[in-house]
């Protein structure tokens, strides 16, 4: 699926997605939030490029690790311990690999989530980036056993994080910043959940 | 004496509570960690990372911090401490971080100070 060139391409175009939809992203946590996760977000992945020349020898593992630490630090927001766990668990799941198959990525996805889980203590149906992120690994590694196909299987995981971005709308947020305005966040998208699902959009065109 | 650590995503409110629990314990080791380097709202892994150091010893360090990614930050500093007696407390950021620090100047242990400003929780004020 990918090897360690491919990978530092595809979190180069992660980042500039991300900048592109700094504006989008932070509109939405204005109406649900603090207005900030745009912000957090881009602060975040312009900390993850200035490492990106230094990733060039790494095996995947060690690339994924890198990108998590570079998160924790400077987003300020609670994307950033929740996306940092998530890069860290994943090149943990990976290890010392130079090449990544399906089997490796969904591995890896399966590890991020659950650490989302632990950092978070939450679950699916919070109105949290894990309703973008579990329906996809679901719909992903269902396509990807039936067919062996990463292509099928990622644009399935896409289709299935675009409708879990949609449900976040009709739930009540009972995590993060968003649960303080309880049945006042019914009818507004997750803005994590979005981010989560514009990282799956970047790879899937990536490949 | 056991360090705390005041957690906030804002700077002033770290501040606020660090000062408001030195009021009547001045020995006591209290440091903020509010806010982001710029100023701004948030939470800063180094910024936690700076105050823990500064008032480390054995005895131990408590961590009181607001909600939400200070809690998380919180969480990952303590993780990226392994060999170091570090402890978050579920607690009302002021009334705890008061109790605290009087408890950590009169020499209690650790965890008699965790005790002391979880209980702080369940003290009504009406
Ligand atoms: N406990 C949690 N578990 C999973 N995801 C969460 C949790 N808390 C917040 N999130 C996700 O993080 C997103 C918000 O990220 P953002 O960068 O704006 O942090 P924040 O909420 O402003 O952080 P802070 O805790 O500092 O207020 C939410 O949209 C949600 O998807
Ligand atoms: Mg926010």
């Amino acid at each position: 699926m990918t090897d360690s060139k491919k990978l530092i391409d595809i979190i180069q175009k992660i980042s500039t997605q991300i900048q592109m939809d700094k504006d989008f992203l932070t509109e939405l946590d204005n109406v649900i939030g603090d207005g900030d996760h745009g912000i957090n977000m881009a602060r975040g992945f312009k900390e993850v490029e200035k490492k990106l020349s230094d990733f060039s020898n790494k095996d995947i593992g060690s690339i994924l690790k890198a990108v998590g630490m570079a998160l924790v630090s400077p987003v300020g927001g609670a994307s950033g311990p929740l996306y940092g766990t998530a890069f860290m668990r994943a090149g943990a799941a990976i290890g010392a690999k130079n090449e990544m198959d399906g089997n490796d990525f969904l591995k890896a996805m399966d590890a991020a989530i659950e650490g989302i889980k632990m950092r978070g203590k939450s679950h699916e149906g919070e109105k949290t980036m894990l309703d973008a992120l579990i329906p996809a690994y679901n719909a992903m590694k269902k396509s990807y056993e039936e067919n062996n196909d990463f292509k099928a299987a990622i644009s399935k995981g896409v289709e299935a994080a675009e409708k879990g971005v949609e449900y976040t709308k009709t739930i009540i947020a009972t995590k993060g910043r968003a649960s303080y305005l309880g049945e006042r966040s019914i009818g507004h998208q997750d803005p994590g959940a979005t981010s989560s699902c514009l990282m799956l959009k970047v790879i899937q065109s990536s490949l | 004496m056991v360090g705390i650590v005041i957690v906030s995503h804002s700077e002033k409110l770290a501040q606020g509570v660090a000062e408001l629990a030195g009021m009547m314990a001045s020995e006591a080791p209290v440091v903020a960690a509010g806010g982001l380097d710029d100023g701004t709202l948030g939470t800063s892994f180094e910024k936690i990372v700076k105050a823990v150091d500064s008032v480390y010893s054995d005895d131990g360090v408590i961590i009181l911090m607001d909600m939400g990614s200070a809690v998380m930050t919180a969480e990952m500093v303590i993780e990226s401490m392994p060999d170091r007696k570090i402890k978050m407390v579920d607690c009302p950021l002021v009334e705890g971080a008061v109790v605290a620090a009087i408890a950590s100047s009169s020499n209690e242990s650790m965890e008699d100070i965790i005790q002391a400003a979880q209980e702080s929780a369940s003290e009504k004020k009406l």
